[in-house]
């Protein structure tokens, strides 16, 4: 008796359902996967996207000379001498006039009303005025940065609640801000300082920025890029291309392959006892941070450049060959071109994994609390050598302190993060569509 | 036909070991200049591996060893003070699959000359590239697109490109590995053509799985088999009245 094609027998029954079993366990993967991604975003994003805001005050501060410049000669060492501190009654001055002006009632005293503005508003107003001594004698307009509590009120992080067991706010000062704000004194603006200040004592985060992390970051970028880029991709080549293969270059192979899975902190340990207790180097310069990131990229860039070149067919070498080409113009003329999108991708990638490493730069001090954006050249320090952070070490630095206004500016920094290797990788994609070659 | 043709190449007792395999049994063999020579044999018989030794293209194979002479004009190529850059300028090579480089038409016919620095200026080069194309029989296709990417050609015509590549560094000899097995009959039939007319110039060599080809291409044939060269001859005779029952038993297709 034949069988009908109409019904399925049992045992083609059980091998569909095998495989809707199949697709449906990846389909829950990617699905849990998802998820997970989205949660994380989501996370990140609500507590962090208040770091890229901040509370001003904006008021016309009076700069009177016969407090800011005693000798009336502007001269500069007469004028350095008014520290923030002759600086914050003038501030606290102008916030009081402008009270007094929009007609808003409050008990505060004038130095509870001090208390509203950022400590580090002072010294804004004084490296302004240095810079500029001409604006001593009449009043200037000045946007302040706005004291910590009230800049968390206004973000949903302090409530009135909070603020009544808090010593360094009261609900009275909350009070007032929301007045100053329905009248325009107090504004939430976008936190460019953010991106540029550098890092602030554990009493002002409204002032921590990531100014210093980005350009130490920056820098330990360019220091990665021009070591391990070149040194990578002449290691492959000659491994791929001329080396021998014999046991020597199997054990090499072997040892690179362990060494891309070499935990990160021992690059550090390495960093430390070599650049700088052997070579001497700064510690926490970004000068030592690249080289120890480049080590640690090394493997990566090694193994995605020999991925690529043994991508390329062995008939264009043959024909290179052919044609009476010696193997580095055939290597260099042909092969290298179209290897080029696989390293350029193999780079970008190892570069994005460095940017994000934090590990070895804890060894070798970068940790450090830095506020003087590092030089790329000095001639005291040398190239990179000036003390910096880098971004992954500052978030890291800022879940360490007790006020919870740096946890949403590490939350924020996370954010930045993230900008720069999502650019990072979209390069790497977009080189990748560019220049890739079909044979 | 004339048999007593000059000698181009003469190889005298060529082994050829891959690791431990002993892949060229003592093949000696004189190839005539000006001759279309014809290696036929089944698969793995070596044919392709004494090709690859008269450009010394072995040389890229780590565990390739090659013992023996092979002279060209008199001059032993494998002499260590013979560059085998300078050698492969003077046998050129058009491989089984067709490879030109992912480059214009132009610049895949130009790189030779380019690098063995034969064109003084930039019309000395478009002459050469012309003249490449044009006996390589590809002009007329090419000639208004020289700019375009070598690889967007057909088949046949990548083939007839690799060709005009091969000779544009003016080699005296050509080695051809199978030329036409990724071709369609009607590529063949012209790449065949080509080969036949470039016989008055050089002396070419080919690699062929086809018997019918070899006849058709070749004025004298040799059989390979398991590493031995069987038997050498015009081609003629080899396949009308062979001498070795190996030859018979391939050529009539008992064997292969």
């Amino acid at each position: 008796m034949t069988k009908s094609l109409y019904s399925a027998d049992a045992r083609t029954k059980r091998r569909n359902a095998a495989e809707r079993r199949f697709k449906a366990y990846g389909a829950a993967a990617i699905g849990i996967a998802m998820v997970a991604l989205v949660i994380l975003l989501t996370s990140v994003v609500t507590q962090g996207i208040g770091a890229f805001r901040q509370t001003y005050i904006t008021v016309d501060v009076p700069l009177p000379e016969a407090k800011l410049d005693k000798s009336g000669t502007r001269d500069m060492a007469v004028m350095s001498k008014v520290t923030t501190i002759g600086y914050a009654p003038l501030l606290r001055d102008g916030l009081v006039n402008a009270i007094a002006e929009a007609g808003i009632q409050t008990d505060l005293s004038e130095k509870e009303i001090g208390d509203l503005i950022s400590k580090e508003a002072a010294a804004t107003v004084r490296n302004r005025v240095l810079a500029h001594p001409d604006l001593i004698g009449q009043p200037e307009r000045f946007s302040l940065l706005a004291d910590g509590r009230i800049d968390g009120y206004f973000k949903g992080r302090v409530t009135m609640a909070s603020a009544a067991l808090d010593q360094n706010t009261s609900p009275e000062k909350l009070d007032l801000a929301d007045k100053l704000r329905d009248a325009g004194i107090m504004q939430i603006k976008f936190n460019w300082a953010f991106l540029t200040a550098p890092d602030a004592s554990d009493q002002r985060p409204e002032a921590a920025g990531l100014g210093v992390a980005i350009l130490g970051s920056l820098y330990m970028m360019i220091v990665v890029l021009v070591l391990a880029l070149p040194i990578g991709v002449a290691a492959s080549i000659y491994l791929e291309e001329f080396a021998p293969k014999n046991r020597w270059t199997d054990v090499i192979e072997v040892n690179i392959a362990n060494l891309a899975a070499v935990p990160s902190i021992v690059y550090g340990i390495l960093g430390l006892a070599i650049f700088i207790n052997f070579m001497q180097f700064n510690q926490s310069s970004p000068l030592v941070g690249g080289m120890v990131l480049a080590l640690m990229t090394l493997p990566t860039i090694i193994i995605s450049t020999r991925a690529a070149l043994k991508a390329v067919p062995p008939s264009i070498r043959d024909a290179a060959l052919g044609v009476g080409a010696s193997k580095m113009q055939s290597v260099f003329h042909h092969v290298l071109p179209l290897a080029a999108p696989g390293i350029l991708t193999g780079t970008i990638i190892g570069l994005a994994q460095a940017l994000g490493e934090t590990a070895p730069l804890l060894l070798i001090g970068m940790v450090a609390f830095v506020r003087d954006y590092p030089e790329a050249y000095s001639s005291a320090t040398g190239l990179f050598g000036d003390p910096s952070t880098a971004l992954p070490v500052q978030i890291y630095n800022w879940t360490q302190r007790a006020d919870p206004a740096f946890v949403e500016r590490a939350q924020g920094a996370i954010i930045t993060l993230l900008v720069f290797l999502l650019i990072m990788n979209t390069v790497a994609i977009v080189l990748r569509r560019r220049f890739e070659r079909r044979w | 036909m004339n048999a007593q043709q000059d000698t181009k190449i003469s190889a005298r007792n060529v082994n050829v070991y891959y690791g431990e395999k002993h892949a060229i049994k003592d093949v000696s063999v004189e190839i005539a200049d000006k001759t279309v020579t014809a290696f036929i044999g089944p698969s793995g018989c070596g044919k392709s591996t004494f090709l690859r030794c008269i450009n010394r293209m072995n040389d890229t194979i780590d565990i390739a060893r090659v013992t023996g002479d092979i002279l060209i004009d008199g001059e032993d190529i494998t002499d260590p003070r013979v560059d085998p850059v300078q050698l492969r300028a003077k046998v050129g090579m058009v491989f089984q699959k067709p490879n030109p480089f992912p480059k214009s038409i132009y610049d895949n016919v130009a790189y030779g000359p380019k690098i063995h620095g034969l064109a003084r200026n930039k019309s000395d080069l478009d002459e050469i590239v012309e003249r490449a194309l044009r006996r390589g029989a590809i002009w007329d296709e090419v000639k208004d697109r020289l700019q375009e990417p070598g690889t967007g050609l057909s088949g046949g015509q990548q083939q007839r490109l690799c060709i005009a590549r091969a000779v544009a560094t003016e080699p005296e000899v050509l080695l051809m590995d199978e030329p036409c097995s990724a071709l369609d009959p009607i590529a063949t039939a012209q790449v065949e053509e080509l080969i036949d007319e470039l016989r008055q110039s050089y002396s070419v060599v080919i690699v062929t799985h086809s018997m019918q080809q070899a006849a058709r291409v070749s004025q004298k044939t040799a059989f390979f088999h398991l590493g031995n060269m069987v038997e050498y001859g015009e081609t003629d005779r080899i396949f009308t009245n062979p001498e070795d029952p190996r030859t018979e038993s391939y050529i009539s297709g008992r064997i292969g």
